[in-house]
């Protein structure tokens, strides 16, 4: 025991300085090139400081919708639901998700709800929705704000990230980048 | 749809093509050999031991190595209860996080210890910064030890007729320094150059454009994800993991951290074939390996495109498929990938909540980490490749009537039985487990998220990843009190250091054989026909231990849905 404890003890001491300091220094000193030096991607508007990555609650008619969420997109934690498939009482949350859906989106058909709409994501702050999710709400935002529906499809192509490099993964919306540039027309 | 699996197809060949010359790579530093990296290197190594006063020429045999494994380790989970339990007051705390109570600390310090990143808290409330450095230090040093256990058997493989297998803690000083930590550097700064914090300062205060005011939660975010990764750690600096949006902002981070995840534990199979210079027995294996991670990924795929049939019903328009517990940037496919690619290797990272997904998808990642043999965790994947191998050639050397032989070793009853121990502890512990469980429903259905056959699934599912050294959860499960922090706790001992010492010592027994060479009559461990054998026999283990219970769980789940 003895031959090995105190080789242990001291292996772990040095390796601890190593690997838990030296390494975080690294790391934080060339974060700090770069952008936002290491703090996250942050957007400004109007002097109010947003993260970019992180999503947020809207829920408003005049702005696009972001998904549900478990967490209400307060950041200070994160999650998703949790709920199975079979819940019979996530269940209902999803229906009376449809059905809040479609009063505040009257001229829109059950059929043409993305599903991501009505589910809440993994983080409880999921930054994102698909491009089909942000066309289902135009004519509610176009009627709320009096901006014509070319002029707001226009915008949501504007907002549309393609794939990685064209080829990988799935097209996104930022939900907050599009509000942004919805409150950003009326200037 | 298409963009989204040639997204996972990518994923899967770059970490092939990555692997295969950074085997070759890890199999010279195990050697001894010169790599362009020693200039670097070398000092560094040379200060740590002349600190610790560790002679890395004196070589060990198997039960010194296994010795100084585990006191090393017993170290660490001392001073991890220690850092845990006092967090509060000690330095680089601010959010003022309190410490946690002596049973969550158990089972953290433990988890972390054996590689297996259970996570019964969540990190943003949970963990002050020290302790999330503090974890990060065991993400490198538990991967290392996993890997040099392998890097043993690697050596015994090799040897004609020896007891002297290297110096332990020479091979882990390698695998954390030389192997894991130049791939943690690019890691961590390709994450922080795509929106990933990496910062002391706490939780930034912001108020969103509709007036609510909420708090931003910050840390050395990148540093730690670098390393969860690449050491199959998987413990999340955030509670969603890396579903979080800062800890995996995009789909290119989300492609590098599946590569991070995957490279080693493919590295090392082709280590093996370098090292022992059996590159054939390395293909067969990563070929076995990858059969049924295939076999496991491509239903996972169809079934959460699919979508939830319930929803489905509901009528609305459901073709980007079972999207609760999983991000739009990611997608369906990519998630469905990641979640068994995280099960069958022991990472437990995850990108999407595998509580949410369809029935017979949890039971995929289920059934990943029941069988427990395809890629692994770093090192570990080997050593449990290695009991299948052995049972195996036991099997085929009764069916024609030889004495089994492994490389011209003899394979004889002691190794046959230390094998079988290992083999069935999983099954014993998961199986006892979740029936100990299931069998005070007074304690446990409370912590149960869902009811019905779902809540079962939970309690066997915590079990499985504990067990499989894993550390995912179907996180509704509520795991933070005593019931689930020290039976777990118990669970990720054993199924920790067993099947480490188990291969170890079978490794270390057949070094010390006399050298029969190859004839016309042994067994060829390198063809195809023994590769279905070992795919056989870890069906056969697997199907019959785990049938029983899964059809009480995902598989009646999923007849109510229909």
């Amino acid at each position: 025991m003895k031959t090995n404890l105190f080789p242990a003890i001291k292996l772990t001491s040095i390796t601890l300085v190593f690997f838990a300091g030296v390494y975080t220094i690294i790391i934080w000193g060339i974060a700090q090139l770069a952008p936002n030096h290491g703090n996250g991607e942050v957007v400004m508007q109007n002097g109010k400081k947003y993260y970019a990555n992180v999503g947020q609650t809207f829920t408003e008619d005049k702005y696009f919708n972001s998904r549900p969420s478990a967490v209400d997109y307060n950041a200070a934690g994160s999650g998703g639901s949790n709920k199975a498939p079979s819940n019979p009482e996530y269940l209902a949350t999803v229906q009376a998700r449809i059905d809040t859906f479609l009063v505040h989106n009257p001229e829109v058909k059950k059929q043409d709800i993305p599903v991501e709409l009505i589910t809440a994501s993994g983080s409880g702050l999921d930054p994102d929705i698909s491009p089909n999710a942000a066309l289902v709400q135009l004519k509610r935002v176009s009627k709320n704000r009096n901006i014509s529906n070319e002029k707001l499809q226009k915008l949501i192509e504007e907002n549309t990230e393609a794939p990685l490099l064209g080829l990988l993964g799935p097209a996104k919306v930022n939900v907050l980048k599009l509000n942004m540039a919805l409150d950003g027309l009326k200037n | 749809m298409n963009t989204e699996l040639f997204g996972i197809i990518a994923m899967f060949t770059l970490t092939i093509a990555f692997a295969i010359p950074f085997g070759k790579y890890i199999a010279k530093v195990y050697a001894g050999e010169k790599t362009s990296f020693d200039p670097v290197f070398n000092p560094i190594e040379k200060l740590f031991f002349k600190i610790s006063g560790i002679d890395v020429k004196a070589e060990m045999n198997w039960k010194q190595h296994m010795f100084s494994l585990i006191t090393i380790n017993m170290v660490w989970f001392v001073l991890g209860m220690f850092v845990l339990m006092n967090q509060g007051w000690l330095p680089l705390n601010p959010d003022g996080n309190p410490g946690q109570t002596a049973d969550l600390a158990f089972n953290t310090s433990i988890s972390f210890v054996v590689n297996c990143n259970l996570q019964h808290y969540s990190g943003e409330s949970g963990l002050s910064y020290l302790s999330q450095l503090f974890l990060m230090f065991l993400h490198f040093v538990t991967a290392g030890t996993g890997m040099a256990a392998a890097a043993v058997l690697f050596m015994a493989l090799r040897e004609r007729t020896t007891d002297k297998l290297g110096n332990f803690y020479h091979f882990l000083v390698k695998s954390c320094l030389r192997i894991l930590l130049p791939l943690a550097i690019i890691v961590a700064i390709i994450l922080a150059f795509n929106g990933t914090p990496m910062t002391f300062e706490g939780k930034d205060m912001i108020v969103n454009m509709q007036g609510d005011t909420v708090q931003v939660s910050r840390g050395p975010v990148a540093a730690f994800v670098a390393i969860k990764h690449l050491g199959t750690n998987g413990g999340g600096f955030y509670g969603a993991n890396s579903a979080h949006p800062l800890e995996n902002p995009n789909y290119l981070t989300n492609t590098v951290e599946m590569i991070a995840q995957l490279i080693i534990p493919f590295a090392m199979i082709f280590a093996f074939g370098f090292f022992l210079k059996r590159r054939k027995m390395s293909w067969m294996i990563f070929g076995v390996m990858t059969i049924g991670f295939l076999l496991l990924t491509v239903p996972t795929i169809i079934w959460e495109n699919g979508g939830n049939h319930a929803i489905t019903a509901m009528g609305i328009d459901n073709s980007a498929g079972a999207m609760e517990g999983k991000e739009v940037r990611f997608g369906t496919t990519a998630s469905a990938f990641w979640s068994i690619a995280t099960t069958v290797i022991s990472t437990g990272s995850v990108n999407s909540m595998h509580d949410s997904y369809t029935p017979l998808s949890g039971m995929t990642q289920l059934l990943a980490m029941m069988t427990n043999a395809f890629y692994g965790g770093v090192g570990v994947g080997m050593l449990n490749f290695f009991v299948f191998i052995i049972l195996a050639v036991f099997i085929s050397g009764l069916m024609v009537g030889r004495t089994p032989e492994l490389m011209g070793k003899k394979i004889e009853a002691r190794e046959m039985k230390i094998a079988m121990i290992v083999a069935l502890l999983h099954p014993f512990l998961i199986l006892v487990g979740t029936a100990l469980a299931a069998a005070f429903p007074t304690i446990t259905s409370a912590t149960l998220a869902n009811p019905g056959f779902h809540g079962f699934t939970e309690m066997l599912y915590e079990y499985t990843s504990s067990s499989a050294n894993n550390g995912s959860g179907f996180e509704g499960l509520g795991d933070n009190n005593p019931w689930w922090n020290i039976t777990t706790g118990f669970v990720l001992i054993l199924s920790r250091y067993i099947p480490i010492i188990g291969p170890i010592a079978i490794a270390g027994l057949l070094a010390n054989k006399k050298f029969i060479p190859e004839s016309a009559g042994t067994l060829k461990t390198d063809s195809s026909t023994f590769g279905i054998m070992v795919l056989a026999v870890i069906v056969i283990i697997t199907a019959l231990s785990f049938f029983p219970a899964l059809t009480l769980g995902p598989i009646a789940e999923y007849f109510t849905l229909r």
